[in-house]
């Protein structure tokens, strides 16, 4: 198909299917990129559910501006607010065009759409499918997806992996050169915008919550090849998760928004069976330090009070292990999460109805990502609103959530926009989705506007692209080093995760990019067991693992340079919040020459909501 | 500390027309590992038990927490997710670990089968709800609980291939479509704007390699990790094609 303009969307979740259907919709053709059939994206592992007012939560008192408040504040003011603003007052009318594409959400006995609770808001106003609402909502967007394809508005590139963004004269993006992962052919792609919407990076961490294909690599190269970060740092990690030797599984936050219990044994070392240790001798020490939230406090206050009673040795049996009691709760609400009890009971042979299960924090999610702009539009407010003047997105606007390459855009995970410096549980799914749907436009409109045609470019340009792709193919395969990949990423993941994630210090930190360097160093010397030219999953996973290590020096800058505590990004060495320097966004470059990343600090405008203090003890 | 080992067998392949063989592989255990981890640990080191450096074993695989859908494969002669089966488990049955990519799904390479077929076949049954498009027109139909109990149910399907593993109609030449789809089916079918659809799903299912070609094995409903409803559903579908096809005769609807 060689109609233009088209648009090309990278990674099929919930963002890029999101982003496909919105822009097909529009008649502009669609070549979806994804490493895996877009069904298995990584979004179908999402539980909990989909934060979204509605007239039950009204009528409560909530109100999308209350929906925002939440968000800025979880997010610690790291924020922009007029785009957080657009999300939460969107979110009712996503869940209702989901409602429409037949996603199946839980009934109330009138046969409304159920509510669940979840961390960091006293309302109930989080939307569920059971507990497997990413997987539902996904499916839901796949299916509207295969419809456009069946009307021929889609191309479907599964099992290719997006290599480079081809950047014409101007530095405006016109492609991207991909590789398909069975074949092993690589190809130039025409298109007059291209969607990143490739989500996170938790395999930089060795072992996290996400799925084997979330290593950050195709953010690394965007960034790489001029692309700019926001907030690398914020990496949130999720306060219940089954540790295992391949990756640690996520146990659901609804586990607790439907009255899960955190606790440990009060005594040192306590290694008899849970259910033999009475209640007076079982410390709820969420319930105990936060009366009011419980154990709904935000995931970074959690993750970081699990974490430490651990370390002060009251894990279970002395170890790194808290429990999720959920045995004590009827029936009916076990029913509800059994997708996650099932997986718990599956992998660790425990039935998680009668004896309280074993967690521990683990990298969840990524904040930071590729660095976007938007439009802000000054309106009236609606009902609910605090203010007599608001701040949105421009509808349609073609700079909504472009990054700093022009006709380049990041939507969803690997957009660094909504989430600030911690995500609230429930607001990703939402966040994905409205990136995909209000943003789709912007770029339908971008591509449409566009005057310099993809089509036009001489052929000169993509094989310029290509041929720098396949050298550096050629480099990797004909390497003889002395290095094995595998290891280098698992000292890799040892690093990162023992200095950059629930508490930071600067001596550990500064002890982990030298490590990195040497890393670097080692990663020049490899060898590769496969050296075929068929399905080499060892070449693809090598060459992410360079990229890995670039992306991780961002992450480790920020982390060392933002000198304060805020949200996800907590320094043991600087434990409050200090807005004065650091109320900023940490903006990453790439300084080719040098192969290191340069750090600017950028304001992060106020609009709505005045700074406060964030508690949740009170 | 000494180190145990244990033996894993894997039915290899290079190529989607080339031969399979087997080779095997000593493995280093460590407590609470699973299919997935130990395949891990060969692609690190891809040296088989008789000391001969061969090319990592490939594999298909996503999410590992039995979701996605992307690591069924078949295990000591079953067919299941890599990720939720358990070497424990596994070592208990048989001191040989055996893994072989799915048989009724042309192999890519070694593990890694195409399931494309599966995703074509629910573009031929029009898998999708109808909608007038993504933009603010209110809220869905209603639906009782029950009503979502039962195709909540039918939307944790997650695209494996189990049923269709198991399945002895269903082959790698022929065009069955399996209780994937006919679960599918019955779950567009069953949604109030989804059913507008019904009468083309029906017309699909009623032609070649539908559900006329099963034989009621019932072997699907019993592989299926999630376990879906199949029987149900396979039921309820040919109960709504005899209706269909009695419409069909006396509208004189082709």
């Amino acid at each position: 198909m060689s109609d233009h303009p088209r648009v090309i969307v990278v990674g099929g979740g919930l963002a890029g299917l999101a982003a496909t259907v919105r822009i097909a919709e529009q008649g502009v053709p669609v070549d979806l990129f994804s490493m895996v059939p877009v069904k298995r994206s990584h979004s179908v592992c999402a539980q909990g559910g989909i934060n979204a007012c509605n007239e039950v939560a009204r009528q409560q008192g909530y109100s999308e501006w209350q929906h925002m408040d939440e968000t800025l504040y979880g997010g610690d003011f790291l924020n922009h607010q007029p785009p957080v603003y657009e999300m939460t007052h969107w979110a009712p009318k996503i869940i209702d065009l989901l409602d429409r594409m037949g996603v199946p959400f839980n009934r109330t006995a009138e046969g409304f759409r159920d509510l669940r609770l979840f961390g960091g808001s006293l309302f109930k106003r989080t939307h569920f499918s059971g507990a497997s609402t990413g997987q539902q909502l996904l499916y839901a967007l796949d299916e509207q997806t295969r419809r456009y394809e069946d009307k021929g508005l889609v191309e479907n590139y599964e099992f290719w992996e997006f290599l480079w963004p081809v950047l014409d004269e101007n530095g405006v993006c016109k492609g991207i050169i991909a590789q398909d992962q069975r074949t092993m052919e690589m190809k130039a792609f025409r298109a007059d915008a291209v969607v990143m919407a490739t989500g996170g990076c938790g395999v930089v961490y060795g072992k996290s919550t996400m799925s084997v294909i979330c290593t950050g690599a195709a953010a690394a190269r965007c960034y790489e090849a001029g692309v700019k970060l926001g907030n690398p740092e914020m990496i949130q990690v999720h306060p219940t998760a089954i540790p295992g030797e391949d990756k640690c599984r996520l146990m659901s936050e609804s586990a607790r928004g439907e009255g899960g219990r955190v606790w440990v044994p009060r005594k040192k070392g306590d290694d008899r069976k849970p259910t033999d240790i009475p209640e007076e001798e079982r410390w709820y020490f969420l319930e105990e330090r936060y009366p009011k939230y419980g154990n709904l406090v935000p995931r970074d206050i959690a993750t970081r009070e699990i974490f430490s009673v651990c370390e002060e040795g009251y894990g279970v049996g002395g170890g790194r292990m808290a429990y999720l009691d959920i045995t004590h709760l009827p029936i009916e609400t076990k029913d509800k999460l059994a997708a996650i009890l099932e997986i718990y009971e599956k992998f660790t042979g425990d039935d998680p109805r009668f004896v309280p299960m074993k967690i521990f924090p683990a990298v969840h999610y990524s904040m930071g990502g590729l660095y976007t702009e938007y439009e802000a539009e000054e309106r009236l407010p609606v009902p609910g609103d605090k203010l007599d003047k608001v701040w949105g997105m421009k509808d349609g606007d073609p700079k909504n959530m472009m990054t700093n390459v022009e006709g380049l855009y990041a939507f969803g995970e690997v957009n660094y926009q909504y989430h600030g410096a911690t995500r609230l549980g429930a607001n990703a799914l939402l966040s994905c989705i409205f990136d995909g749907l209000f943003c789709g436009s912007s770029v339908a409109n971008y591509v449409k506007a566009c005057e310099d045609k993809a089509a036009d470019k001489p052929e000169a340009l993509y094989q310029k692209f290509l041929d720098q792709e396949k050298a550096k193919i050629d480099k990797l395969i004909n390497m003889n080093g002395k290095f094995n990949p595998y290891e280098i990423h698992a000292r890799l993941g040892d690093e990162m995760t023992a200095s950059c994630t629930v508490v930071k210090n600067e001596e550990r930190m500064l002890q982990c990019y030298e490590a990195l360097k040497e890393m670097k160093a080692q990663y020049k010397d490899i060898k590769l067991s496969d050296t075929g030219d068929y399905t080499n999953a060892n070449l693809v996973f090598s060459r992410a693992l360079g990229d890995m290590i670039v992306y991780a020096e961002a992450i480790l800058l920020a982390s060392i340079e933002r000198k304060e505590s805020r949200g996800s990004h907590f320094r043991s060495d600087f434990p409050d919040r200090i807005d004065d320097p650091f109320h900023k966004t940490a903006v990453c470059s790439y300084d080719v020459e040098n192969d290191k990343p340069i750090l600017e600090w950028e304001d992060v405008p106020l609009h709505m909501v005045e700074l406060r203090k964030r508690d949740y003890s009170k | 500390m000494s180190t145990k080992t244990f033996k894993v067998k894997v039915k290899r392949q290079d190529e989607a027309a080339s031969a399979s063989y087997w080779q095997t592989f000593d493995v280093d255990y460590t407590p609470n590992m699973n299919v997935i981890s130990t395949l891990q640990k060969i692609a690190a080191k891809p040296v088989t038990a008789d000391g001969k450096d061969v090319a990592p074993v490939v594999w298909d695989c996503g999410c590992l927490e039995e979701v996605c859908g992307a690591c069924t494969m078949v295990i000591n002669g079953r067919a299941c997710q890599a990720c939720s089966t358990l070497v424990d488990d596994l070592l208990e049955e048989a001191s040989v670990i055996q893994i072989e990519p799915m048989s009724k799904f042309p192999v890519v390479r070694d593990l890694w089968v195409d399931r494309a077929r599966m995703f074509n076949n629910l573009k031929r049954i029009k898998g999708w709800v109808p909608t007038d498009g993504t933009y603010d027109l209110g809220a869905g139909p209603q639906e009782t609980q029950e009503e979502q109990d039962l195709r909540y149910a039918y939307s944790r399907c997650m695209t494996c291939g189990c049923c269709l593993e198991a399945c002895p109609q269903f082959t790698k030449d022929n065009d069955f479509m399996g209780a994937q789809i006919f679960a599918q089916t019955d779950y567009f079918n069953s949604h109030a704007t989804g059913k507008l659809l019904a009468d083309d799903r029906l017309d699909v299912i009623m032609g070649e390699g539908g559900i006329s070609d099963c034989g009621n094995s019932q072997n699907c409903v019993q592989v299926c990790p999630k376990e879906l409803p199949l029987l149900n559903a396979i039921a309820s579908v040919g109960r709504q094609a005899t209706i269909y096809s009695i419409k069909r005769f006396f509208t004189g609807k082709k």
